[in-house]
């Protein structure tokens, strides 16, 4: 049985994982900070 | 730890950490894999499916790992009220479920090479999934105190009960360790104790630089969610305050309006 086919998707799927909660959680971050500094420099 | 108590010194400290935490534990991840893919030799019975070792077991740590922290977290928040407590354990939810959820979906892929099966409701995947159900729970009963601003201290923190749920939860980790001893199991007993290792170190050395690369990027993940939470409780206080000041401004100028009518009457 050849085994390639199983790593490639076992790591795969966990860079895809990785690079996904990478974006989003960078992603919310950035919004809310920006959203904070817009709010506190129009006060 | 009341050191770090405070957000905006939390914050100072955080900022540039991040960056550090996140880049470093990419690079150390990419160079594990990379030297468990092309370096390291393939397993005399598994063969070449033992590879995915090297991100198996890190996510199994850190899936269960996560859950301490949220436990911690609670316990934390519960005793000693830290504000930043109830913060660290709804950003450590979502990282603690990916990790368990690729523990579980690597588990399965290395199983049908190996065992011929892709899953078995053994102790040890059973009481796995059982923590990604406890993480789902957890991230519902967060997000729902959160919306409802019960959080203990009103300070972005989770309520009482969503708390008490983490520490609860917490009695599914020795489960989970203690499982492939308790019960007969195809997964393989302990293999990597403080005792040491029975995996020979020509497989079993990328498997710290994948340890290690995954935990900073956990680290990173987390202080990005932290930092998130603490930014959307501003945006939060700042509009209320003012909602707050519009609403006495417009009270004023309606007051003001009244008492010159009266006066005029």
């Amino acid at each position: 049985m050849n085994h390639w086919p199983y790593i490639i998707a076992a790591y795969g799927l966990t860079a895809l994982g990785t690079l996904g909660l990478s974006v989003a959680s960078w992603r919310a971050m950035r919004k809310a900070e920006a959203l904070a500094d817009a709010l506190r420099r129009e006060r | 730890m009341h050191a770090f108590a405070n957000p905006a010194r939390f914050l100072r400290i955080a900022r540039p950490l991040t960056p550090w935490l996140f880049w470093g534990g990419l690079a150390l991840l990419v160079a594990g894999a990379l030297c468990g893919l092309l370096l390291t030799p393939a397993d005399y019975l598994q063969g070449e499916s033992v590879r995915i070792l090297y991100i198996h077991v890190p996510a199994a740590w850190l899936g269960m790992g996560g859950w301490t922290g949220i436990a911690v977290a609670a316990l934390v928040q519960m005793v000693w009220r830290h504000p930043l407590a109830g913060v660290a354990g709804r950003a450590i939810a979502v990282p603690g479920a990916l990790f368990t959820a690729i523990c579980l979906v690597t588990g399965s892929i290395w199983g049908r090479p190996t065992w011929g099966t892709w899953w078995e409701w053994d102790g040890r995947m059973t009481s796995m999934l059982v923590l990604l159900f406890l993480y789902f729970g957890y991230i519902a009963l967060a997000r729902a105190s959160a919306a409802d601003g019960r959080g203990i201290g009103d300070n972005g923190g989770v309520s009482r009960v969503t708390a008490i749920f983490a520490l609860v939860g917490a009695i599914n980790l020795p489960i989970i360790n203690r499982s492939v001893v308790w019960w007969n199991s195809l997964h393989q007993g302990p293999s990597i104790t403080v005792r040491g290792s029975t995996i020979d170190m020509a497989i079993l050395w990328p498997l710290g630089l994948t340890v290690l690369g995954f935990s900073l990027w956990f680290g990173a993940i987390v202080l990005m969610r932290m930092r998130a939470i603490l930014a959307e409780n501003k945006i939060e206080a700042r509009l209320a305050r003012m909602a707050r000041e519009g609403l006495s401004e417009g009270m004023g100028e309606s007051g003001g309006e009244g008492a010159r009518e009266g006066r005029v009457a």
